[in-house]
């Protein structure tokens, strides 16, 4: 694709939202627009922005995503195999190391992570450790991405394990501390970052694509639903952990 | 204009900061576990290029967000929640998820591979035209679900209903859905879920439910600006699902 044609279809996706905002302003609540050369100027970037960034996807994220997920599950990289035999799911685990470093190392540094766990640091009075929730946080995350594609490497239904995970996040949610509920379920959002998501998902489809018997269609999702899911989990565990300690503290305390 | 290019810069730094630990993760896999030429069909050059461009582009895309639709967008936000009708406010809600979502930068990207890989499987027709057909409708179904979410959430705030009850019921509902669906369209579903919480959607949305939070008495801001989000991440699985069960 040329960057010509990509200009174009981006115009028409952001039209929608320019159409919104413009038409509330002026048909609805009927103010004039502040600063709006300034205005305009941040649309005209907008277009511009995306435009180069689903270039540079095309050339760049996604390719890294499924080069690395076809080097490291080729026959020249893993273990040498005797005839005959199957190969164990153990063998890929450079696959496993690699999707538990790329979900961990772009969660704990993440801007916007740090500012929330902070807040929620000062909000709790102390219960809550800001660096340990980043922990917890960038801990969901790398799970979530590992556990992903060892399901692909096994061909496992993804329900299942959504499903599960779904039941856990609502047991949890009953008993959690009711003020650590919101951050948890933000936190699942927070960690899949704009540049993140596509080679998550690149990683996802490519490992499906190369190892033997799975199907892009079947096995190939799921990677970003599990890693907005786990992050959920372990931060509400981290506060049950916390207030469960606290309460023994105190419990030691008085007798 | 001096300050413009300053925060230009803090923007690029701010970016780059995000693809650092991408960056350092993927060289010490090709340098020390992997070493091997890069395979067939993908060069250095390209791969430095097209990172190059995502920088660029991020950056300009996030700045161009800060000085245009962000202040626009909020001051929209606040005057509803302030003073309107509530149909007028419901449409409005409905209409802001919808637009940033359409527009959202993961959405499209993993649309567009979903309708590669359901083409490929042959469910759709595998000319381009259908690819395209497909990765639009599938944008817009997940659009669809963000402004039915954030009119849910609105409505929440207003009528003061407990977030979790919602949160758990849209959970049942998923799992149901999930029974019945064709296995397919699944994992497309569930990832939608997590796509839609990104770039534009977030901060305008958390700027709707928090302002509204504030002009009633009685609302936790904080408790529910996150509420929208949280309906807009389970909301697009259920339409998906939904969206499979019909067409497939």
């Amino acid at each position: 694709m040329d960057f010509i044609s990509i200009l174009i279809s981006t115009s028409l996706d952001i039209a929608p939202i320019i159409a919104i905002i413009f038409g509330f302003q002026y048909l609805v609540i009927r103010k004039k627009v502040h600063h709006l050369p300034q205005v305009l100027l941040g649309f005209v970037l907008v277009l511009l922005g995306l435009s180069l960034f689903l270039l540079g996807l095309e050339k760049a994220l996604f390719p890294m995503g499924s080069m690395m997920a076809e080097q490291l599950t080729s026959e020249a990289f893993l273990p040498a195999l005797a005839d005959g035999v199957q190969r164990h799911w153990s063998d890929y685990y450079w696959v496993y190391i690699f999707a538990f470093t790329i979900g961990a190392s772009t969660t704990i540094a993440e801007p916007s992570l740090i500012a929330v766990s902070i807040k929620a640091g000062e909000i709790s009075g102390g219960t809550i450790n800001p660096f340990i929730l980043r922990i917890a946080v960038a801990l969901g995350m790398a799970i979530g991405i590992t556990l992903g594609s060892w399901r692909i490497v096994m061909g496992l239904p993804l329900q299942g394990f959504i499903l599960g995970a779904y039941v856990l996040v609502i047991i949890q949610t009953l008993r959690s501390p009711k003020s650590i509920i919101p951050l948890a379920f933000d936190s699942g959002g927070v960690t899949t970052s704009t540049i993140t998501v596509p080679i998550i998902a690149a990683l996802g489809l490519g490992l499906a694509n190369s190892i033997p018997g799975r199907d892009p269609l079947m096995d190939g999702f799921g990677m970003i639903a599990l890693a907005c899911l786990f992050p959920i989990i372990t931060v509400m565990g981290y506060a049950q952990i916390a207030e469960w300690l606290e309460k023994r503290n105190q419990l030691k305390k008085e007798s | 204009m001096n300050d413009l290019l300053l925060s230009f810069v803090k923007q690029a730094r701010d970016s780059f900061r995000d693809l650092i630990p991408v960056l350092l993760v993927m060289a010490f896999f090709q340098l020390i576990v992997i070493r091997q030429p890069l395979p067939d069909g993908i060069s250095f050059v390209d791969l430095w290029l097209g990172l190059l461009s995502v920088l660029i582009g991020l950056t300009l895309f996030i700045k161009g967000l800060q000085i245009g639709l962000f202040p626009m967008g909020e001051s929209l936000a606040h005057a509803f929640a302030k003073k309107s009708s509530v149909i007028s406010l419901m449409v409005f809600a409905f209409a802001l998820g919808f637009g940033t979502t359409i527009a959202e930068p993961a959405l499209i990207a993993v649309a567009g591979k979903a309708s590669e890989i359901v083409s490929a499987g042959g469910m759709i027709d595998s000319s381009t035209s259908a690819q395209q057909r497909f990765a639009f409708e599938l944008r817009l179904v997940v659009a669809i679900s963000v402004g039915s979410a954030v009119l849910l959430g609105v409505l929440r705030i207003l009528k003061g209903w407990p977030l979790h009850y919602l949160i758990i019921a849209g959970y049942v509902v998923v799992m149901i859905l999930t029974l019945f669906a064709p296995t397919e369209i699944v994992g497309i579903a569930y990832d939608s879920g997590g796509v839609t919480t990104s770039t534009i959607t977030v901060p305008l949305v958390t700027a709707l439910g928090v302002g509204l939070a504030a002009s009633i008495k009685g609302r936790n801001p904080m408790l529910d600006g996150f509420g929208l989000i949280a309906l807009a991440s389970v909301m697009p699985i259920i339409f998906v699902l939904s969206y499979g069960l019909i067409l497939l």
